[in-house]
């Protein structure tokens, strides 16, 4: 019996492996691990990084990528880049929402406020085609969440185990770092640029970083504390994309702990009750085996 | 049926009742008398934890509804909204999200059970087949679940879903379209959609309390498979022993999900439906949700798009023949040296299968698809038959009580308190 | 906790303490565990984060709004009169033997100070909560054709089932002609 499980689970995984070259191949390259604040039982975001991350977002991204379900007051909130209600007040009214009917019934643009949502880079879908040669840059909302790489197997089994679950910011990072010139032979569409990351290794969008674009907060030193580089864009933003996906993940991993702890105590209560319970009928068969 | 005790309405308002509605009665016969085999181990645990999966279903279910808008246009952006703005929201859709996997690990262990103790052998055919249907109804429940937020896997595996039906010739076409009210996937599909998902979940509770019923009527099946021939001996009372003892594996059940929830909750999800549904762009590969992927090599395993309909269908459905195409005499795998090896055969193949439906459709893929299929239809189809009429089954226990002397070294206490075994009445 | 302790008694025959205490510790966690459960299924009918975001303070131009006109208004969804006061509606609701009133309250408190022409109030009525009709009734105030509450100038109930006067929203003249409904109260 033994024997035979193993040999059938040998057979198994020689099989299941094979997929994962396939998978590769037909995608972009495997994007790197990277190292996150938020990965594990006990992530929490970074503020400053998420910070940094809106500011990447707001004067590099945000001319084609809509953040449509965030409203301005998120980014006080608590579990997030957590700016000051007043930081948001002011930000919220350096955008032009439109409102109405007013009573001439007509709509009207006036200042954001807080509550509202961040206004949409193109009014719609063909808009934002029509402006970008065809291609439609993705709403940056669950952008975090919808984008992911296959991991194979065993992988995908212990990534459960070890809650390896930033498939999707790792992509990002890559995707944003994957750019180079396109190897000889390759001929790219117009329009069209070599990304090593992205599957089909064709993407639409430019490249959108360069080191210096972006001006951090600076230290007190007048440094600004971390470097002013492409790889710390892509990685400060995909934070902040991974917090607009997802804004309650503190909150999420913190609750779970007490729950799986309270569960534990629980299971062991009940543990010990029904042993107490099953020795009047002499023990529990199941158990002693 | 036998039984430990009986209720004694005490009071004169319980007694009054009572008699116009036996319906503490009928609760002290079915979850605190009723006569549960002595021997029964931990894989008989997930009846219990199926209820609570299904209780919890439905109430975050409904309570989700409070929320959520059943509108093409504003599905997507209602569920970011109990995702991001409605108290609790996360945990609540994060629940119902993992909830249906983790209602569907329970129930693949359920039948596994089934399967390898004989459960669904005279005279529990039918207790077995409503098993089958309730099977049948939480697939339709959580396929039309899972369109719901519409996003991209939501409407592609509704549009492919969907066109299954459109395989059957001459009325193959206006079904599909009679389906989606329309000449695509669109609004009137979601709103049906949302309406028999609410629907659905009450009609499996119907049948689970037929299922219930036809167990207690029957009684409950048990390693050995050997029935019960004395209730005091090989019984136990319902509660306390089997209350406390589901009660403890339902709770180490909600630590695995709790897992799940807090800590990967998009783990058995896939990507792609955090994009929203898009008419106009396919994604790379329509994936159904991880339980469905067995029966969906199955159906890409068959080159015609009918005769696929047909194998898809009838790997469940054949399901339901089980009873009748199983010869053996013995129920237990425990005494069938053969069937046993078989069956783990079988477990391996409809995880192959299961891995096979998430492969892209192609090459290797599809070849071992069909190999597998094969096996899967066989198994039901040759082996069980044959194996009844040339398998030597090992010596069976005469009772429960004996096996669990024997079996189990547990013995001397065991019988000596047998006579404690008797119903503690006053708890 | 209840059951618990049930079971508990019966085991008392036996081995008395430690059996105790490991059914109701187990019972008291249960019933934690449930309690702890149901909370976020009840939470989640409160309001959520964005209906309690959207109160934002409402601005409201006073000018095109003529003498004797009740114009309408919603702040957080909720219905709000305006009513620009002649002065025999004044003279009427200040004229008020307070002491006739169910709900005793000056018009001076119901108003801002200078400010007597321009009432606020909310616009439902505070019986079971339909629109009252302006303009009409025995005190030219509202009527309410539910139920026959009758509100004077001042929005006070005169008559009726309506147990007290029409609110006052909180707001402010953020100009001689402009108010700010909910400012201050703004989430």
């Amino acid at each position: 019996m033994k024997k035979t499980t193993l040999l059938i689970a040998g057979a198994i995984a020689a099989f299941l492996s094979a997929p994962v070259a396939a998978f590769a191949a037909e995608g972009g390259a495997t994007p790197p691990r990277q190292s996150w604040s938020f990965a594990g039982p006990f992530g929490t975001y970074d503020r400053a990084q998420l910070q940094r991350g809106f500011k990447v977002y707001k004067e590099v991204c945000a001319a084609c990528h809509s953040l449509s379900m965030v409203s301005f007051r998120n980014l006080a909130q608590p579990g997030g880049p957590e700016f000051s209600r007043g930081q948001v007040e002011a930000l919220a009214a350096t955008y032009q929402v439109t409102d109405g009917p007013n009573d001439a019934g007509e709509m009207f643009q006036r200042p954001g406020r807080p509550a509202d949502k961040f206004p949409k880079a193109f009014p719609n879908e063909n808009a934002a085609r029509a402006a970008n040669g065809g291609a439609y840059p993705p709403d940056f909302s669950v952008l975090a969440k919808a984008r992911t790489y296959s991991r194979g197997f065993p992988w995908f089994i212990l990534d459960a185990v070890t809650q390896y679950q930033e498939h999707g910011p790792d992509y990002i990072v890559a995707l944003l770092n994957g750019y180079v010139e396109p190897p000889a032979g390759v001929t790219l569409a117009p329009g069209q640029h070599y990304n090593l990351y992205m599957p089909g290794n064709a993407i639409a969008m430019a490249k959108p970083l360069s080191d210096g674009q972006v001006e951090y907060p600076k230290g007190q030193d007048g440094r600004a504390p971390v470097p002013e580089t492409v790889a710390q864009y892509a990685k400060d933003v995909t934070a902040f994309m991974m917090w607009a996906a997802e804004p309650h993940m503190e909150a999420r991993k913190q609750m779970g702990f007490k729950v799986i702890i309270f569960l534990i105590v629980f299971a062991g209560l009940l543990y010990f009750t029904k042993k107490k319970i099953w020795a009047r009928a002499g023990g529990d068969p199941a158990s002693v085996a | 049926m036998e039984s430990h005790s009986t209720y004694v309405p005490k009071s004169g308002f319980a007694k009054w009742f009572e008699s116009r509605l036996p319906v503490a009665g009928l609760v002290h016969s079915s979850f605190i008398a009723f006569p549960v085999p002595r021997n029964l181990n931990y894989f008989w645990t997930f009846g219990a934890i199926l209820m609570f999966m299904l209780i919890a279903q439905i109430v975050t279910g409904i309570v989700l509804v409070m929320h959520y808008t059943p509108e093409a246009t504003k599905a997507f952006a209602s569920v970011e909204h109990i995702m991001r703005d409605v108290n609790y929201g996360w945990l609540l859709r994060y629940l119902h999200a993992n909830g249906a996997s983790m209602f569907f690990i329970a129930v693949y262990i359920h039948i596994a059970r089934g399967l390898y103790y004989g459960s669904y052998k005279a005279p529990r055919e039918v207790l077995w087949i409503l098993g089958v249907i309730i099977f049948l109804l939480m697939m339709a429940t959580a396929f039309m679940g899972y369109v719901l937020p519409w996003g991209q896997m939501s409407f592609w595996g509704a549009t492919v879903i969907t066109n299954l039906f459109g395989a059957f010739p001459v009325i193959g076409d206006p079904i599909v379209t009679w389906l989606w009210g329309g000449y695509a996937v669109d609004n009137p599909t979601l709103n049906r959609f949302f309406s028999l998902h609410y629907l659905l979940p009450f009609m499996i509770l119907g049948v689970v309390v037929l299922h219930v019923w036809a167990l207690h009527h029957v009684g409950q099946n048990n390693p050995t498979g050997v029935e019960v021939k004395s209730v005091k001996k090989d019984t136990l009372p319902f509660t306390p022993y089997a209350t406390v003892k589901d009660a403890f594996a339902v709770v180490c059940f909600f630590i695995f999900f709790a897992w799940f929830v807090f800590y990967i909750p998009n783990y058995l999800g896939h990507a792609d439906n955090y994009i929203e549904a898009n008419a106009a762009v396919t994604p790379a590969h329509i994936v159904p949700e991880w339980y469905f992927l067995p029966f969906y090599a199955i159906l890409r395993a068959i080159p015609s798009k009918l005769g696929g309909v047909i194998a898809m269908f009838g790997s469940i459905a054949i399901l339901a023949f089980l009873p009748w195409l199983d010869t053996s005499r013995v129920r237990s795998s425990t005494y069938r040296p053969l069937y046993k090896q078989f069956f783990w055969v079988f477990i391996a193949c409809v995880i192959g299968l299961g891995y096979l439906g998430g492969a892209p459709a192609e090459g290797g893929y599809v070849i071992a698809a069909r190999i597998l299929t094969a096996y899967y239809f066989a198994h039901f189809l040759i082996v069980l038959p044959l194996l009844g009429l040339f398998e030597t089954p090992k010596p069976l226990p005469n009772s429960i009580a004996e096996s669990v002397l024997d079996g189990h070294g547990h013995g001397g206490p065991a019988l000596a308190t047998g006579a404690t075994a008797a119903p503690d009445r006053k708890s | 906790m209840r059951r618990g302790a049930k079971v508990a008694d019966a085991a008392t025959t036996q081995e008395p303490t430690r059996r105790d205490f490991l059914y109701i510790a187990t019972g008291a966690v249960g019933a934690i565990g449930l309690a702890a459960v149901a909370w976020p299924l009840v939470r989640q009918m409160s309001p959520s984060a964005d209906v309690v975001a959207a109160g934002a303070p409402v601005e409201f131009d006073l000018t095109p709004v003529p003498e004797g006109q009740i114009v309408k208004l919603f702040w957080r969804g909720k219905l709000i009169f305006i009513r620009h006061r002649t002065q025999k509606e004044i003279a009427d609701a200040q004229g008020v033997q307070l002491g006739s009133l169910p709900d005793p309250q000056p018009d001076s408190a119901r108003v801002k100070d200078g400010k007597a022409q321009w009432l606020v109030v909310y616009g439902n009525c505070t019986h079971l909560g339909c629109v009252p009709l302006g303009q009409q009734g025995p005190y030219g105030g509202w009527f309410c054709p539910c139920h026959g509450s009758v509100f004077d100038t001042s929005g006070r109930i005169r008559q009726g089932p309506a147990p007290t006067n029409l609110p006052v929203p909180p707001y402010t003249f953020v100009s001689d002609t402009k108010i700010l409904i909910g400012g201050g109260a703004a989430a």
